[in-house]
């Protein structure tokens, strides 16, 4: 029976104290087959392959591996049974070459010396049956990131893994190295890996899979075959409950009679010549490639970066952010694209976060009126639906999309005028996404103004009322509602040689 | 399940009581009682004195995962300067102590400069200040110690040999430093920085907070404790001498990291601090009483650092599992 599996996974639970991280969760992975695997933030795919890699061992159920039986995995354990995961974040050491990453931990010696010429035969072999091409001496500080997860799939197929776990391999990439990650996934499968690919991106894994298996608050949903499956089921057997729109409906608001920021000529931070309004009630959407400068455009508004020239005004009089602090004053918030490296201060509570850039305002001769903290955050925590035991939780044991309310609900609270997103779903489930956009929709309806920078063209063509492309610094398009086409916007993202005339 | 999760909690979060109770019966046991008499309590607050002053600046800056090197050469220059402007140019003793209080700021914010605005790492900027101020302290006389000043000014003795109701006026001094650590880090929005910088420096910049300037007042109030300290120190030995703060910053900041506070930043509170400067106090005075000596104490005390540290380390590495 179970020869057919390559690993099973039988009734895994995992409890920590007060919570159960998965409850009953079962996957079985065919020899040479593609598994995705999908879930809501928080349904419990990372403790699973946790489990499968020895970093998490599992209270109680059982982890086969061809037909082997074992209570808990070890990382030597995993490795020795073929089990490789390719994580989000590399274990790479980007001062040391690429063969030499290949073979950090067991370097091949001869004697006590390194013999880098073997490893870079071996690591030159492994990349050519990978059909890629990386030079194996170059330090993996030169290599794009893309060129970084190559190397950590090489290692793995080296070491002769019979199991690829890649746990959101595409978060990472740019659009071309997604197609370059795709044609090696193939190609491992034709050798007769197996994978479990899992991704938030749904038209990914309808791409790539054979079978997809749904988890849900730790528990197993279904498994279904990916040629007889649909977005609709997929999406409703993730969240429990039907979803019958992407985005929620918004009455336009756009007050065209008021300016509420307006750029001319800005130049600053690897942007050349900005120039455009944003009005009030109006969600501005911002497209381009990754790297086009849109983050860095958002930097120069919020203050964190200086601009060269140019001029920002809001409300039709010039501003001068020359900080987040004043920016903020000036009623301009961001919402970075990093949550857990920019957004939230994750070691400090919700109640805290959310009054973090007013503190100064709520507070007489520097002592807080804690009465007035209070009620700020239970008034947000209510109002944008932040699920929490208590406001005194820390925002770190929170999921992505209630991190993500958090942060809103701080500037919120700032009472700020432009609201700017930077990717504002990257890495939140299908539900929690909905929720965001409907937050988007009651900012502009307030008569708040929202800039959203978006690389996922339905978000962009769905949210936004007005859409501006940038490429390589430069403003290359605009389009109006009724011009919003994604082929259109992706000409524009790479018109990179006659920057205006693209039409 | 919660009623034991919260025994749970609430042993761990006092453990380090637990664990100056085992201490303080330890020695009274062990010294049959002298280290609990009368005298001896007084004595142990007279020399806890300024370093609990110290470790409230200290504590603020580990806070924000810094560091004060500084502190130990910032009570020397403080004794000298003191001493120097009574004796030798005939200072009024409060101005003296005033502008004693001043230089300790303008040390702190010199490391804040070095740390905020010039971008050097906190363990380097402030060992630096730390080796030219010992120098400077030196310089002053030329390594020979001053004294003479109480017989001029008696209200020196204020500081460390005065007692209000038994209790030495410089231990009350610390427990208000103790309350003013606590009230800025509780009450104030200052402490809500703090931990916010503590925990991740780029989500607080672009939360409103002026890191940098933050930066500047924290080393800034390490300077005005750590002098403060200085002053009472002086009060106590009654005379100034140029090694008189040589390696008391290990010593605060062994007190800081055994009363819980990270130095990862982030995490820590003023009771912890209490805790960890009685402990460290009564481990000090104990060992005296019991005739261990100074080296054993010197080994004690740098193991009783690497083992505070290695519990904080260890819960954190814990913690990702």
């Amino acid at each position: 029976m179970s020869e057919d599996y390559v690993l099973e996974l039988e009734h895994i639970r995992k409890e920590y104290p007060g919570v159960v991280a998965l409850a009953d969760v079962t996957l079985q992975l065919r020899r040479g087959e593609i598994l995705g695997l999908i879930g809501e933030n928080g349904a419990g795919k990372s403790t699973l392959i946790k489990c499968c890699s020895g970093a998490v061992i599992p209270t109680s159920g059982k982890i086969k591996i061809n037909g082997k039986t074992f209570d808990r995995m070890t990382p030597q354990l995993a490795a020795e049974n073929g089990i490789a995961i390719i994580y989000q974040e590399f274990n790479n050491v980007k001062e040391l070459s690429a063969a030499e990453n290949m073979f950090l931990g067991r370097p091949i010696r001869k004697g006590v010396v390194i013999d880098r010429k073997a490893m870079e035969e071996e690591a030159a072999k492994a990349f050519a049956q990978l059909n890629i091409k990386i030079n194996p001496r170059e330090l993996v500080k030169n290599l794009s990131v893309g060129y970084q997860q190559m190397i950590e799939i090489a290692k793995a197929i080296q070491q002769n893994a019979q199991v690829l776990i890649m746990d959101e391999p595409s978060a990472p990439l740019t659009n071309n190295e997604v197609e370059a990650m795709f044609k090696v996934v193939e190609l491992l499968k034709s050798k007769g890996v197996s994978i479990i690919y899992i991704s938030h991106r749904l038209e990914e894994i309808f791409r790539l899979s054979d079978r997809i298996e749904v988890i849900r608050d730790g528990e197993y949903v279904d498994t279904l075959i990916t040629k007889d499956a649909t977005v609709d089921e997929l999406i409703h057997l993730m969240v429990g409950r039907e979803m019958t729109q992407k985005f929620p409906p918004r009455e336009p608001c756009v007050d065209y009679s008021k300016v509420v920021l307006e750029l001319k000529n800005v130049c600053g931070n690897g942007d050349v010549d900005m120039s455009f309004k944003i009005h009030a009630g109006e969600v501005l959407g911002l497209g381009g490639l990754v790297g086009a400068g849109r983050t860095e455009l958002a930097q120069v508004i919020f203050g964190s970066k200086p601009k060269d020239s140019g001029q920002i005004f809001l409300n039709g009089k010039e501003v001068h952010p020359k900080s987040p602090r004043e920016a903020i004053d000036l009623g301009i918030a961001l919402v970075p694209e990093d949550r857990k490296r920019h957004g939230a201060l994750l070691g400090v509570s919700i109640k805290n976060n959310i009054n973090m850039p007013t503190y100064k305002r709520i507070s007489t001769a520097s002592v807080i009126n804690s009465t007035v903290e209070k009620r700020t955050a239970e008034k947000y925590r209510e109002e944008i639906q932040i699920k929490c035991p208590t406001i005194n939780q820390l925002v770190k044991n929170l999921s992505g999309g209630n991190q993500q309310k958090v942060i809103l609900g701080k500037w919120l609270a700032a009472d700020s005028q432009l609201i700017i997103f930077d990717e504002p779903t990257r890495g939140i489930d299908v539900g929690a996404k909905y929720e965001i956009y409907k937050l988007i929709n009651d900012l502009v309806a307030q008569g708040r103004s929202v800039l959203m920078i978006s690389s996922e063209m339905e978000e962009l063509t769905g949210m936004s009322d007005r859409i501006i492309v940038l490429a390589e610094g430069h403003m290359t398009g605009e389009l109006t509602k009724d011009q919003f086409n994604a082929d259109t916007i992706m000409a524009y993202a790479s018109a990179v040689a006659d920057k205006k005339e693209v039409s | 399940m919660e009623n034991k999760l919260n025994a749970k909690s609430f042993l761990k979060s006092n453990m380090i009581w637990l664990v100056f109770i085992l201490e303080v019966v330890f020695f009274a046991v062990a010294s049959k009682g002298t280290f609990v008499a009368t005298t001896n309590i007084v004595n142990i607050l007279r020399q806890v004195a300024y370093y609990g002053i110290a470790s409230v600046g200290m504590t603020f800056v580990i806070l924000i995962a810094g560091i004060d090197l500084s502190i130990g050469s910032i009570i020397t220059l403080v004794n000298m300067v003191c001493a120097f402007m009574m004796v030798n140019m005939g200072i009024n003793m409060w101005i003296a102590v005033l502008a004693s209080l001043v230089v300790g700021v303008l040390i702190g914010l010199l490391n804040g400069f070095m740390v905020a605005t010039v971008g050097m790492p906190a363990l380097i900027a402030t060992f630096a200040s730390q080796t030219v101020f010992e120098g400077l302290a030196f310089l002053i006389t030329n390594g020979r110690p001053i004294s003479g000043f109480t017989k001029t000014y008696p209200a020196i003795n204020l500081f460390a040999r005065w007692t209000v109701a038994g209790i030495p006026v410089c231990a009350l001094i610390m427990v208000a430093c103790f309350a003013i650590g606590s009230f800025i880090l509780n009450k104030s929005y200052f402490g809500r920085y703090f931990y916010a910088i503590g925990g991740n420096e780029e989500a607080a910049e672009l939360s409103g907070i002026l890191v940098n300037k933050m930066k500047y007042l924290i080393y800034a109030l390490s300077g005005l404790f750590a002098s403060l300290a200085g002053i009472v120190l002086l009060s106590r030995s009654g005379s100034a001498q140029t090694t008189v703060g040589k390696g008391l910053e290990f010593d605060v900041i062994t007190c800081v990291v055994l009363g819980g506070v990270s130095v990862n930043g982030g995490i820590g509170r003023i009771s912890g601090v209490v805790a960890g400067v009685m402990i460290i106090g009564s481990l000090t005075n104990g060992m005296i009483l019991m005739n261990v000596s100074e080296y054993i104490q010197m080994v004690v005390k740098g193991v009783v650092l690497a083992v505070a540290v290695g519990i904080d380390c260890m819960s954190k590495k814990g913690k990702t599992n």
